[in-house]
């Protein structure tokens, strides 16, 4: 083996396990976390561990040492909110992205614009107004209301990656369904929106994940009486880090599965013709 | 009854006038080119054909059809685009299949005129391919064969061959001229490349400024060029400015300022006017020095200085000083003549343009 062969073998293994310590230790440290009965200085492992904060957590067991909270309800509520507005997102973003990336709209760049100002400012005093405005709409503390703050603050990505990803296919591919006698519709659904699917999934990761996470929003509106899965990570975290790490682990099964999904997709349709 | 036919034609982008009051009448079955610089407007002319352009005024015919305000679905032209415009994400029979499907026919008789299309570009086999696995020239056949299989009225064709390398255009040039002879479709051939306007054309409309400088057959746009743009753009000219001095049935005489007198064909000129005497470089006719004796006093000889002269393959293109004039002539590549040498050229009267300024 040539000395240079072996040189580029080493840094590769050397980053690859940088990398692993980088973004897997973090994790592990979660994982070690979440059964770790007793772990107490100077022991590097714990020195009890089993599976009783995650049996507590999927509401197995009830004790009162830890206050008697079930995550599995928060769970689902995160689900199905997330669902919903990665709906509802969708729905405004395609069209949006559309006309904003094939026609010449008046103020277009300033309506871009617009999509992104719920996440370019500091966002505190953003929902404390928001949250003075939905008391009197009677939104605060109300599953709707949360769901309305997760499409504001997801609607920038909704947006942004679907006009892009409609700017980036040629108009002359619809040009050429018109010139076999294909409607502005049939062509739509036909030829453009096939050809971006890919964007418009990745999009709908972005906001998926972004609702998924959501905290700020969540916490003027939605508390005391929508408790996301962030809400009651937030919740339990100042009292005990097992079961702080049992939730973060949770949420991160939704977004791994749908990214997995997305990117069995994604390849399946490059492979399919992007190419 | 011409298939389609334009009238006054005018779109403005701004202050620009892309297509300037322009008329054509494009008859059944031929294959017209409009041929241009980029600019000319002869991509708007057919985007307007095509229904993608609203002329700001003006009325389009399909034969007696006015299509000026249909929509491009609803007018049955078939367009094939420079970049080929094949759907990434179909097989070349879906590719196909997809005008068809909107016409609601039935399976049966989809794949029928799927497979003669493809039949007629020689893709046989190649249906279930993707046409990222297909190279240009084969690309180009699907759209052609796309736009073909629907039989529309009046085939477009926006510069089709300006992606392929030189070697495949040459071939594929034949294929559109064999392929437009067995289908009989009325088309309009965009290209900028006026070789390949010559050898696929049975007429040709010049253009420049969104106008028509010049409509005729290739060896009327050729040999009669109405004006210096055409003679100009129609490949490598010689032109010499000069006054008209004598006017000879179809002949005009005319002088330079520096003492040269050129006959050559002109019409519609009067004595004494401005004029360019267009001169190609295949008119030009090198004396051997027997023939200089016999010739030397005849008109439109002339002694040159051979001012550079280079080896292009078969051929030795030539610059040559005639008085303060640098003009270009072509050589046969076996008979060398040095740089400096002077020697007797004839040009021939008959091939020469006298052009209007």
């Amino acid at each position: 083996m040539p000395a240079k062969r072996i040189v580029v073998l080493t840094a590769e293994i050397v980053l690859l396990v940088l990398v692993f310590l980088i973004i897997i230790g973090p994790m592990m440290s979660l994982f070690i976390w979440s059964v770790a009965h007793r772990w107490y200085w100077p022991n590097t492992l714990p020195q009890e561990v089993g599976f009783e904060y995650w049996k507590q957590a999927l509401g197995l067991r009830t004790s009162l040492a830890i206050g008697a909270i079930s995550i599995i309800p928060a769970f689902f509520l995160s689900l199905s909110i997330a669902i919903v507005v990665v709906m509802i997102s969708m729905l405004i973003a395609i069209p949006a992205g559309y006309a904003l990336a094939k026609y010449r709209i008046p103020f277009g760049p300033f309506i871009m614009f617009l999509f992104l100002m719920p996440n370019a400012f500091p966002q505190q005093p953003i929902f404390v107004n928001l949250l003075y405005i939905f008391t009197r709409l009677g939104l605060a503390g109300t599953v709707k209301g949360v769901v309305l703050v997760h499409i504001l603050v997801g609607l920038v990505f909704g947006v942004w990656i679907t006009s892009a990803t409609f700017r980036s296919i040629p108009s002359y591919l619809e040009e050429a369904a018109r010139s076999v006698g294909a409607g502005k519709v049939y062509t739509f659904f036909h030829i453009t929106l096939p050809l971006a699917a890919p964007g418009l999934l990745a999009s709908s990761v972005f906001v998926f994940i972004t609702s998924l996470d959501e905290f700020t929003g969540t916490f003027f509106i939605g508390l005391p009486f929508v408790n996301t899965l962030p809400m009651t990570l937030y919740s339990s975290s100042g009292y005990n880090m097992q079961f702080a790490s049992v939730i973060a682990i949770i949420l991160l099964i939704p977004s791994i599965l749908f990214m997995t999904l997305v990117q069995r997709v994604l390849r399946a349709e490059y492979v399919g013709g992007m190419g | 009854m011409p298939a389609l036919r334009l009238e006054r034609i005018v779109k403005r982008y701004g202050k620009v006038k892309a297509v300037d009051d322009l008329s054509l009448e494009v008859l059944e079955g031929e294959l017209l080119t409009l041929l241009g610089p980029s600019g000319c407007g002869k991509t708007t002319v057919l985007r307007c054909v095509s229904g993608f352009v609203r002329p700001d005024s003006g009325e389009i015919y399909l034969e007696d059809r006015k299509v000026t305000e249909i929509p491009p679905e609803k007018r049955g032209i078939g367009l094939v685009f420079q970049n080929y415009a094949l759907w990434p994400h179909m097989t070349v029979f879906q590719n196909l299949a997809f005008g068809l499907e909107i016409k609601k026919l039935s399976k049966s008789l989809i794949r029928e005129k799927v497979n003669r299309a493809l039949a007629l570009v020689q893709l046989e086999g190649f249906e279930d391919r993707f046409p990222r696995q297909l190279s240009g020239g084969q690309q180009q056949r699907v759209a052609l064969s796309r736009a073909l299989v629907l039989e529309p009225n009046v085939l477009l064709l926006d510069e089709p061959l300006s992606n392929l390398d030189a070697l495949l255009r040459e071939q594929m040039r034949f294929e559109i001229a064999q392929i437009h002879k067995q289908s009989g479709i009325t088309t309009i051939y965009v290209t900028h490349d006026q070789t390949e306007a010559m050898v696929i054309s049975d007429r040709i409309a010049v253009l420049d400024k969104g106008r028509i400088m010049q409509l005729g057959t290739p060896l009327e746009i050729y040999s009669k060029p109405a004006n210096k743009f055409v003679a100009g753009f129609m490949g490598t000219t010689n032109f010499l400015h000069g006054r008209v001095a004598k006017i000879d049935k179809e002949y005009a005489v005319v002088t330079t300022e520096d003492g040269l007198t050129i006959t050559g064909r002109g019409h519609d000129i009067e004595k004494g006017a401005e004029v360019d005497v267009a001169i190609r470089p295949e008119s030009i006719k090198f004396l051997s020095p027997a023939e200089a004796m016999d010739y030397a006093r005849e008109p439109n000889v002339f002694e040159v200085e051979v001012a550079r002269a280079s080896y292009v393959g078969e051929l030795i293109d030539y610059q040559l000083r005639i008085k303060s004039h640098l003009i270009r002539a072509k050589g046969e590549a076996r008979i060398a003549r040095g740089v400096g040498i002077r020697i007797l050229i004839k040009l021939d009267a008959d091939q020469l343009a006298v052009l209007c300024r």
